[in-house]
Protein backbone atom coordinates (compact mmCIF):
# COMPACT_ATOMS: atom_id res chain seq x y z
CA UNK A 1 0.00 0.00 0.00
CA UNK A 2 1.29 3.39 -0.92
CA UNK A 3 0.80 6.62 0.97
CA UNK A 4 0.28 10.63 -0.70
CA UNK A 5 3.16 12.37 0.76
CA UNK A 6 2.79 15.80 -1.07
CA UNK A 7 6.28 16.97 -1.98
CA UNK A 8 5.18 20.66 -0.93
CA UNK A 9 5.34 20.09 2.81
CA UNK A 10 7.36 19.03 6.01
CA UNK A 11 6.88 16.12 8.66
CA UNK A 12 7.10 15.37 11.75
CA UNK A 13 7.88 11.27 12.74
CA UNK A 14 4.51 11.62 14.88
CA UNK A 15 2.72 11.77 11.06
CA UNK A 16 1.98 15.41 11.20
CA UNK A 17 2.60 17.80 8.24
CA UNK A 18 3.26 21.49 8.11
CA UNK A 19 3.17 23.62 5.01
CA UNK A 20 6.62 25.86 5.00
CA UNK A 21 5.22 29.65 4.06
CA UNK A 22 7.15 31.63 7.34
CA UNK A 23 4.59 33.74 7.84
CA UNK A 24 1.44 31.23 7.95
CA UNK A 25 1.41 27.86 8.03
CA UNK A 26 -1.08 24.83 8.02
CA UNK A 27 -0.70 21.97 10.03
CA UNK A 28 -2.61 18.55 9.87
CA UNK A 29 -1.82 14.59 10.42
CA UNK A 30 -0.62 12.42 6.87
CA UNK A 31 -2.57 9.50 4.56
CA UNK A 32 -0.21 7.51 6.72
CA UNK A 33 -1.79 8.86 10.33
CA UNK A 34 -5.52 8.64 9.08
CA UNK A 35 -4.81 5.14 7.11
CA UNK A 36 -3.12 4.12 10.95
CA UNK A 37 -6.60 5.13 12.92
CA UNK A 38 -9.33 4.05 11.00
CA UNK A 39 -12.35 6.04 10.85
CA UNK A 40 -11.64 9.12 13.09
CA UNK A 41 -14.41 10.15 15.12
CA UNK A 42 -12.98 12.65 17.32
CA UNK A 43 -10.87 16.30 17.27
CA UNK A 44 -9.77 18.09 20.06
CA UNK A 45 -7.77 21.17 18.93
CA UNK A 46 -6.57 24.06 20.81
CA UNK A 47 -8.53 28.00 20.30
CA UNK A 48 -7.58 30.51 17.95
CA UNK A 49 -5.09 32.76 20.17
CA UNK A 50 -2.97 29.81 22.23
CA UNK A 51 0.69 29.47 21.77
CA UNK A 52 1.76 26.49 20.85
CA UNK A 53 5.49 24.93 20.94
CA UNK A 54 7.26 22.73 18.69
CA UNK A 55 7.29 19.17 19.99
CA UNK A 56 4.02 19.94 22.00
CA UNK A 57 0.87 17.62 22.29
CA UNK A 58 -1.69 20.25 21.52
CA UNK A 59 -4.67 18.13 21.03
CA UNK A 60 -6.23 14.51 20.47
CA UNK A 61 -7.65 13.05 17.45
CA UNK A 62 -9.79 9.60 18.35
CA UNK A 63 -10.76 6.78 15.48
CA UNK A 64 -12.79 4.08 16.67
CA UNK A 65 -10.19 2.16 17.80
CA UNK A 66 -7.52 4.44 19.28
CA UNK A 67 -6.74 7.74 20.81
CA UNK A 68 -3.45 9.63 19.25
CA UNK A 69 -1.88 12.64 20.51
CA UNK A 70 -1.44 15.51 18.29
CA UNK A 71 2.19 17.09 18.14
CA UNK A 72 2.65 20.45 16.50
CA UNK A 73 5.70 20.50 14.01
CA UNK A 74 6.40 24.44 14.10
CA UNK A 75 6.20 26.98 17.38
CA UNK A 76 3.25 29.80 16.79
CA UNK A 77 0.29 31.38 17.34
CA UNK A 78 -2.73 29.36 16.67
CA UNK A 79 -4.54 32.19 14.21
CA UNK A 80 -7.26 29.49 12.39
CA UNK A 81 -8.75 26.39 13.81
CA UNK A 82 -10.94 24.04 11.24
CA UNK A 83 -13.88 24.04 12.74
CA UNK A 84 -15.48 21.52 10.52
CA UNK A 85 -13.58 18.39 11.61
CA UNK A 86 -15.67 18.62 14.89
CA UNK A 87 -18.98 18.23 12.92
CA UNK A 88 -17.35 16.33 10.32
CA UNK A 89 -14.65 14.02 12.08
CA UNK A 90 -14.42 11.85 9.16
CA UNK A 91 -12.40 14.71 6.73
CA UNK A 92 -9.40 13.95 8.49
CA UNK A 93 -9.80 10.07 6.68
CA UNK A 94 -11.17 11.65 3.50
CA UNK A 95 -8.89 14.76 2.51
CA UNK A 96 -6.00 14.76 5.10
CA UNK A 97 -3.56 17.35 3.28
CA UNK A 98 -6.98 19.27 2.19
CA UNK A 99 -10.08 19.52 3.68
CA UNK A 100 -8.96 17.99 6.94
CA UNK A 101 -6.61 20.65 7.49
CA UNK A 102 -6.61 21.33 11.76
CA UNK A 103 -4.69 24.11 12.60
CA UNK A 104 -3.48 27.65 11.22
CA UNK A 105 -0.60 29.06 12.81
CA UNK A 106 1.91 32.07 12.53
CA UNK A 107 5.00 30.78 13.40
CA UNK A 108 7.65 32.49 15.86
CA UNK A 109 10.99 30.73 14.93
CA UNK A 110 9.95 28.92 11.35
CA UNK A 111 12.67 26.73 10.87
CA UNK A 112 11.30 23.66 8.43
CA UNK A 113 14.74 22.72 7.49
CA UNK A 114 14.43 20.43 11.38
CA UNK A 115 11.47 18.78 9.94
CA UNK A 116 11.36 15.13 8.28
CA UNK A 117 11.76 16.11 4.31
CA UNK A 118 9.13 14.17 2.21
CA UNK A 119 12.06 11.80 1.31
CA UNK A 120 13.00 11.54 4.61
CA UNK A 121 9.16 10.77 5.94
CA UNK A 122 8.35 8.15 2.75
CA UNK A 123 11.55 6.17 4.10
CA UNK A 124 9.94 6.04 7.52
CA UNK A 125 6.78 4.75 6.68
CA UNK A 126 8.07 2.42 4.21
CA UNK B 1 -7.64 -11.95 13.08
CA UNK B 2 -6.91 -8.45 11.75
CA UNK B 3 -8.76 -5.66 13.95
CA UNK B 4 -10.12 -4.21 10.15
CA UNK B 5 -10.20 -5.25 6.70
CA UNK B 6 -11.68 -2.12 5.12
CA UNK B 7 -12.91 -0.04 7.88
CA UNK B 8 -14.61 -0.75 11.36
CA UNK B 9 -17.40 1.29 10.25
CA UNK B 10 -18.11 -0.63 6.92
CA UNK B 11 -17.76 -3.54 8.47
CA UNK B 12 -19.90 -3.01 11.60
CA UNK B 13 -22.36 -1.33 8.74
CA UNK B 14 -22.65 -4.31 7.12
CA UNK B 15 -23.32 -6.59 9.85
CA UNK B 16 -26.52 -4.58 10.43
CA UNK B 17 -27.50 -3.99 6.89
CA UNK B 18 -26.70 -7.26 5.49
CA UNK B 19 -24.08 -9.21 6.52
CA UNK B 20 -20.31 -10.16 7.25
CA UNK B 21 -18.01 -12.96 8.43
CA UNK B 22 -15.74 -13.44 11.28
CA UNK B 23 -12.84 -15.80 11.51
CA UNK B 24 -13.13 -15.79 15.95
CA UNK B 25 -10.86 -19.10 15.64
CA UNK B 26 -9.00 -17.86 17.98
CA UNK B 27 -11.60 -19.11 20.87
CA UNK B 28 -11.73 -22.24 22.49
CA UNK B 29 -12.98 -25.48 22.53
CA UNK B 30 -13.56 -28.52 25.29
CA UNK B 31 -15.65 -30.98 25.27
CA UNK B 32 -16.63 -33.28 28.02
CA UNK B 33 -18.34 -36.76 27.95
CA UNK B 34 -18.86 -39.87 29.85
CA UNK B 35 -21.07 -40.75 32.35
CA UNK B 36 -20.47 -37.80 34.61
CA UNK B 37 -20.62 -34.97 32.02
CA UNK B 38 -23.71 -33.51 33.31
CA UNK B 39 -22.88 -33.20 36.61
CA UNK B 40 -19.29 -32.26 36.16
CA UNK B 41 -20.53 -29.34 34.10
CA UNK B 42 -23.12 -28.10 36.22
CA UNK B 43 -20.76 -28.25 39.32
CA UNK B 44 -18.88 -26.01 37.27
CA UNK B 45 -20.75 -23.39 34.98
CA UNK B 46 -23.65 -21.40 36.69
CA UNK B 47 -26.13 -21.92 34.67
CA UNK B 48 -28.61 -25.89 34.43
CA UNK B 49 -27.39 -28.00 31.67
CA UNK B 50 -29.70 -30.22 32.58
CA UNK B 51 -32.51 -27.54 31.20
CA UNK B 52 -30.57 -28.50 27.35
CA UNK B 53 -31.75 -31.31 24.81
CA UNK B 54 -29.95 -32.04 22.59
CA UNK B 55 -28.90 -29.76 19.74
CA UNK B 56 -29.23 -26.85 23.03
CA UNK B 57 -27.41 -23.91 23.46
CA UNK B 58 -26.86 -21.86 26.58
CA UNK B 59 -24.65 -18.92 27.46
CA UNK B 60 -23.04 -19.21 31.26
CA UNK B 61 -20.33 -17.98 33.16
CA UNK B 62 -17.59 -20.21 34.84
CA UNK B 63 -17.07 -18.49 38.81
CA UNK B 64 -14.50 -19.20 41.63
CA UNK B 65 -16.20 -20.16 45.39
CA UNK B 66 -16.41 -16.67 45.99
CA UNK B 67 -18.57 -15.94 42.88
CA UNK B 68 -16.12 -13.93 40.87
CA UNK B 69 -16.28 -14.30 36.95
CA UNK B 70 -13.42 -16.05 35.67
CA UNK B 71 -14.45 -16.57 32.18
CA UNK B 72 -18.15 -16.74 29.88
CA UNK B 73 -19.17 -18.96 27.68
CA UNK B 74 -21.55 -20.94 25.21
CA UNK B 75 -22.65 -24.57 26.04
CA UNK B 76 -23.80 -26.46 23.07
CA UNK B 77 -25.04 -30.19 24.62
CA UNK B 78 -23.89 -32.66 21.48
CA UNK B 79 -25.61 -35.70 20.27
CA UNK B 80 -25.38 -38.27 23.09
CA UNK B 81 -22.70 -41.49 22.52
CA UNK B 82 -22.74 -44.20 24.24
CA UNK B 83 -22.02 -42.97 28.15
CA UNK B 84 -25.21 -40.37 27.32
CA UNK B 85 -24.95 -36.98 27.45
CA UNK B 86 -21.66 -35.17 25.58
CA UNK B 87 -20.92 -31.53 25.98
CA UNK B 88 -19.19 -28.67 23.92
CA UNK B 89 -18.29 -25.19 25.71
CA UNK B 90 -16.29 -22.72 24.29
CA UNK B 91 -14.26 -20.33 26.84
CA UNK B 92 -13.02 -17.17 25.36
CA UNK B 93 -9.56 -16.69 23.91
CA UNK B 94 -6.30 -18.10 25.63
CA UNK B 95 -8.59 -19.90 28.49
CA UNK B 96 -8.30 -23.03 27.19
CA UNK B 97 -5.46 -24.80 29.50
CA UNK B 98 -6.85 -22.88 32.69
CA UNK B 99 -10.26 -24.26 31.97
CA UNK B 100 -9.20 -27.61 31.10
CA UNK B 101 -7.05 -27.75 34.31
CA UNK B 102 -10.11 -26.75 36.31
CA UNK B 103 -12.12 -29.22 34.96
CA UNK B 104 -9.75 -32.15 34.97
CA UNK B 105 -8.71 -31.13 38.65
CA UNK B 106 -12.47 -30.78 39.43
CA UNK B 107 -13.16 -34.36 38.23
CA UNK B 108 -9.64 -36.16 39.71
CA UNK B 109 -11.29 -34.89 43.25
CA UNK B 110 -14.32 -35.66 43.13
CA UNK B 111 -13.53 -38.89 41.76
CA UNK B 112 -16.22 -38.53 38.90
CA UNK B 113 -16.16 -40.33 35.45
CA UNK B 114 -15.86 -38.22 32.80
CA UNK B 115 -13.70 -37.48 29.40
CA UNK B 116 -12.44 -33.78 29.50
CA UNK B 117 -10.82 -33.02 26.00
CA UNK B 118 -8.95 -29.57 24.82
CA UNK B 119 -9.84 -29.63 21.24
CA UNK B 120 -9.00 -26.06 20.81
CA UNK B 121 -5.94 -27.01 18.33
CA UNK B 122 -8.54 -29.13 16.35
CA UNK B 123 -11.51 -26.84 15.84
CA UNK B 124 -11.91 -22.91 14.02
CA UNK B 125 -14.65 -20.98 14.07
CA UNK B 126 -16.16 -18.07 11.44
CA UNK B 127 -19.13 -16.53 12.43
CA UNK B 128 -21.61 -15.67 9.85
CA UNK B 129 -23.78 -12.45 11.02
CA UNK B 130 -26.28 -10.03 10.14
CA UNK B 131 -29.83 -9.68 8.41
CA UNK B 132 -28.80 -11.68 5.42
CA UNK B 133 -26.87 -14.41 7.25
CA UNK B 134 -29.58 -16.83 6.61
CA UNK B 135 -30.33 -16.65 3.15
CA UNK B 136 -26.55 -16.69 2.75
CA UNK B 137 -25.90 -20.15 4.75
CA UNK B 138 -29.05 -21.62 3.33
CA UNK B 139 -27.56 -21.28 -0.17
CA UNK B 140 -24.40 -22.50 1.02
CA UNK B 141 -26.15 -26.00 2.74
CA UNK B 142 -28.71 -26.66 0.27
CA UNK B 143 -31.39 -24.52 2.46
CA UNK B 144 -30.54 -26.74 5.57
CA UNK B 145 -29.73 -23.94 7.65
CA UNK B 146 -32.68 -21.98 8.75
CA UNK B 147 -34.02 -25.58 9.99
CA UNK B 148 -31.66 -24.87 12.74
CA UNK B 149 -33.86 -21.93 15.11
CA UNK B 150 -32.41 -19.45 17.81
CA UNK B 151 -30.40 -20.43 20.01
CA UNK B 152 -30.11 -24.20 18.76
CA UNK B 153 -26.83 -26.18 16.79
CA UNK B 154 -26.54 -29.05 14.59
CA UNK B 155 -24.21 -30.58 12.00
CA UNK B 156 -24.35 -29.55 8.45
CA UNK B 157 -22.14 -29.94 5.39
CA UNK B 158 -20.70 -26.32 4.31
CA UNK B 159 -18.47 -26.67 0.82
CA UNK B 160 -18.27 -30.14 1.73
CA UNK B 161 -16.61 -29.50 5.37
CA UNK B 162 -18.76 -31.31 8.10
CA UNK B 163 -19.52 -27.96 10.81
CA UNK B 164 -20.92 -28.01 13.98
CA UNK B 165 -23.34 -25.09 13.31
CA UNK B 166 -25.36 -23.12 15.60
CA UNK B 167 -27.82 -19.92 15.64
CA UNK B 168 -26.00 -18.07 17.94
CA UNK B 169 -23.84 -14.86 18.07
CA UNK B 170 -21.85 -11.91 19.92
CA UNK B 171 -23.15 -9.41 17.16
CA UNK B 172 -27.10 -8.80 18.73
CA UNK B 173 -27.80 -9.86 14.76
CA UNK B 174 -29.70 -13.28 13.56
CA UNK B 175 -26.49 -15.72 11.86
CA UNK B 176 -24.76 -18.90 12.65
CA UNK B 177 -21.47 -19.95 13.84
CA UNK B 178 -19.72 -22.75 12.58
CA UNK B 179 -17.12 -25.02 14.16
CA UNK B 180 -15.02 -25.97 11.31
CA UNK B 181 -11.67 -28.42 11.35
CA UNK B 182 -8.47 -26.25 11.69
CA UNK B 183 -7.58 -27.49 8.09
CA UNK B 184 -11.25 -26.63 6.49
CA UNK B 185 -11.57 -22.74 7.85
CA UNK B 186 -10.10 -21.30 4.70
CA UNK B 187 -12.75 -23.69 2.55
CA UNK B 188 -16.03 -22.54 4.73
CA UNK B 189 -15.19 -19.09 4.72
CA UNK B 190 -14.56 -18.90 1.05
CA UNK B 191 -18.20 -20.41 0.76
CA UNK B 192 -19.78 -16.90 2.11
CA UNK B 193 -19.91 -14.61 0.13
CA UNK B 194 -19.97 -10.97 2.29
CA UNK B 195 -17.56 -8.25 4.20
CA UNK B 196 -15.01 -9.73 6.01
CA UNK B 197 -15.24 -8.33 9.56
CA UNK B 198 -12.09 -7.82 11.80
CA UNK B 199 -11.97 -7.57 15.63
CA UNK B 200 -12.91 -3.66 15.78
CA UNK B 201 -16.16 -4.34 14.08
CA UNK B 202 -16.44 -7.17 16.84
CA UNK B 203 -16.28 -4.87 19.28
CA UNK B 204 -18.47 -2.08 18.28
CA UNK B 205 -21.31 -4.41 17.54
CA UNK B 206 -21.02 -6.43 20.90
CA UNK B 207 -21.08 -2.93 22.73
CA UNK B 208 -23.99 -1.45 20.90
CA UNK B 209 -25.53 -4.73 22.57
CA UNK B 210 -23.99 -4.15 26.00
CA UNK B 211 -22.62 -7.94 26.06
CA UNK B 212 -19.70 -8.08 28.22
CA UNK B 213 -16.05 -8.89 26.80
CA UNK B 214 -14.14 -11.49 28.91
CA UNK B 215 -10.99 -9.91 30.20
CA UNK B 216 -12.18 -6.45 29.81
CA UNK B 217 -15.52 -5.81 30.90
CA UNK B 218 -14.59 -8.54 34.11
CA UNK B 219 -11.50 -9.83 34.71
CA UNK B 220 -10.72 -11.91 38.08
CA UNK B 221 -7.33 -9.95 38.47
CA UNK B 222 -8.37 -6.63 37.23
CA UNK B 223 -12.16 -6.69 37.21
CA UNK B 224 -13.43 -8.75 39.48
CA UNK B 225 -16.89 -8.88 39.25
CA UNK B 226 -20.13 -11.48 39.96
CA UNK B 227 -22.64 -12.15 37.57
CA UNK B 228 -25.14 -9.92 39.67
CA UNK B 229 -23.03 -6.71 39.18
CA UNK B 230 -22.02 -7.63 35.22
CA UNK B 231 -25.99 -7.88 34.87
CA UNK B 232 -26.37 -11.82 33.73
CA UNK B 233 -27.95 -12.95 36.80
CA UNK B 234 -30.14 -14.60 34.11
CA UNK B 235 -26.89 -17.14 33.86
CA UNK B 236 -27.10 -18.31 37.55
CA UNK B 237 -29.61 -21.31 38.37
CA UNK B 238 -29.16 -21.44 41.97
CA UNK B 239 -30.72 -25.21 42.37
CA UNK B 240 -27.95 -26.45 41.02
CA UNK B 241 -24.28 -27.64 43.20
CA UNK B 242 -21.92 -25.05 41.10
CA UNK B 243 -18.60 -23.51 42.14
CA UNK B 244 -19.22 -20.19 43.39
CA UNK B 245 -23.19 -20.54 44.41
CA UNK B 246 -23.03 -20.25 47.78
CA UNK B 247 -21.00 -16.84 47.55
CA UNK B 248 -23.93 -16.01 45.03
CA UNK B 249 -26.95 -16.92 46.95
CA UNK B 250 -25.44 -14.22 49.15
CA UNK B 251 -25.09 -11.79 46.80
CA UNK B 252 -28.28 -12.32 45.30
CA UNK B 253 -30.22 -11.91 48.75
CA UNK B 254 -27.88 -8.40 49.80
CA UNK B 255 -27.84 -7.18 46.46
CA UNK B 256 -25.03 -5.26 44.93
CA UNK B 257 -23.32 -2.01 45.24
CA UNK B 258 -22.52 -1.52 41.37
CA UNK B 259 -23.92 -3.08 38.54
CA UNK B 260 -22.97 -2.69 34.39
CA UNK B 261 -24.71 -0.15 32.98
CA UNK B 262 -24.13 1.80 29.60
CA UNK B 263 -23.40 5.58 29.09
CA UNK B 264 -24.51 7.90 26.01
CA UNK B 265 -22.25 10.88 26.47
CA UNK B 266 -24.52 14.20 25.38
CA UNK B 267 -20.83 16.00 24.41
CA UNK B 268 -18.26 15.29 21.83
CA UNK B 269 -15.60 12.78 23.11
CA UNK B 270 -15.25 9.27 23.20
CA UNK B 271 -15.95 6.89 26.39
CA UNK B 272 -12.69 4.54 27.25
CA UNK B 273 -12.04 1.97 29.41
CA UNK B 274 -11.22 3.16 32.81
CA UNK B 275 -12.46 6.78 32.39
CA UNK B 276 -14.39 7.69 35.46
CA UNK B 277 -17.47 8.77 36.30
CA UNK B 278 -18.64 11.13 38.52
CA UNK B 279 -22.18 13.15 39.79
CA UNK B 280 -22.99 17.00 38.82
CA UNK B 281 -20.84 17.35 42.48
CA UNK B 282 -18.14 15.26 40.66
CA UNK B 283 -18.39 12.81 43.08
CA UNK B 284 -17.01 9.01 42.29
CA UNK B 285 -20.13 6.95 40.84
CA UNK B 286 -18.08 4.09 39.15
CA UNK B 287 -16.15 3.79 36.11
CA UNK B 288 -16.17 2.73 32.25
CA UNK B 289 -14.80 -0.65 31.24
CA UNK B 290 -15.42 -0.56 27.78
CA UNK B 291 -16.54 2.98 24.90
CA UNK B 292 -17.15 3.33 21.66
CA UNK B 293 -18.44 5.90 19.16
CA UNK B 294 -21.34 3.83 18.16
CA UNK B 295 -21.45 3.21 14.49
CA UNK B 296 -25.43 2.92 14.47
CA UNK B 297 -26.51 5.86 16.43
CA UNK B 298 -23.46 8.05 15.74
CA UNK B 299 -23.37 8.88 19.47
CA UNK B 300 -20.56 8.10 21.77
CA UNK B 301 -21.37 5.14 24.02
CA UNK B 302 -19.99 3.48 27.28
CA UNK B 303 -20.07 0.38 29.10
CA UNK B 304 -19.33 -0.06 33.25
CA UNK B 305 -20.11 -0.44 36.82
CA UNK B 306 -21.63 2.77 38.33
CA UNK B 307 -22.93 2.87 41.57
CA UNK B 308 -26.68 1.43 42.30
CA UNK B 309 -27.39 5.21 43.86
CA UNK B 310 -27.19 5.81 39.94
CA UNK B 311 -29.80 3.65 37.80
CA UNK B 312 -30.58 4.08 34.04
CA UNK B 313 -31.87 7.70 33.06
CA UNK B 314 -29.73 8.82 35.41
CA UNK B 315 -27.76 12.25 34.53
CA UNK B 316 -23.85 11.78 35.65
CA UNK B 317 -20.42 12.98 34.23
CA UNK B 318 -17.80 11.03 32.26
CA UNK B 319 -14.08 12.68 33.06
CA UNK B 320 -12.51 13.02 29.50
CA UNK B 321 -8.57 13.76 29.81
CA UNK B 322 -9.83 15.68 33.17
CA UNK B 323 -12.82 17.38 31.31
CA UNK B 324 -16.37 15.98 32.88
CA UNK B 325 -18.50 15.45 29.82
CA UNK B 326 -22.56 15.38 30.38
CA UNK B 327 -23.88 11.55 29.52
CA UNK B 328 -26.71 9.67 31.02
CA UNK B 329 -27.09 6.25 32.03
CA UNK B 330 -28.98 3.67 29.97
CA UNK B 331 -29.81 0.00 30.32
CA UNK B 332 -27.79 -1.40 27.22
CA UNK B 333 -28.74 -2.51 24.83
CA UNK B 334 -28.02 1.17 22.89
CA UNK B 335 -30.11 -0.27 19.53
CA UNK B 336 -33.02 -2.65 18.36
CA UNK B 337 -31.98 -5.19 16.45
Amino acid sequence: MSFDVPDDRRYLESHEWTTTDADSVRIGITDFAQDELGDVVFVELPAEGDELERGEEFGVVESIKAVSDLVSPVSGTVTAVNEDVFDTPELLNQDPYGDGWLLELEPSDPDFDALLSPEGYRAQIE
Amino acid sequence: MPVEFDSIRTEHTAVRESAGIFDVSHMSEIRVSGPDATVLMNRLVTNDVQELDVGDTQYACITDSDGIILDDTMVFRLPDDEDGPQYLFVPNAGHDVEMYTRWTEYRDERGFDATVHDATEEWGMLALQGPDAPQLADDATEGRATDIDRFEAGFLDVAGVRCYVSRTGYTGEDGFEFLVPWADVETVWSAFDCQPCGLGARDTLRLEMGFLLSGQDFDPETEPRTPYEAGVAWTVDLGTEFVGRDALERADREGVEERFRGVKLQQRGVPREGYEVVDSDGDHLGHLTSGTMSPTLGEPIGLGYLSEAAPSGTRVRVVVRGEPKQATVVTPPFIDT
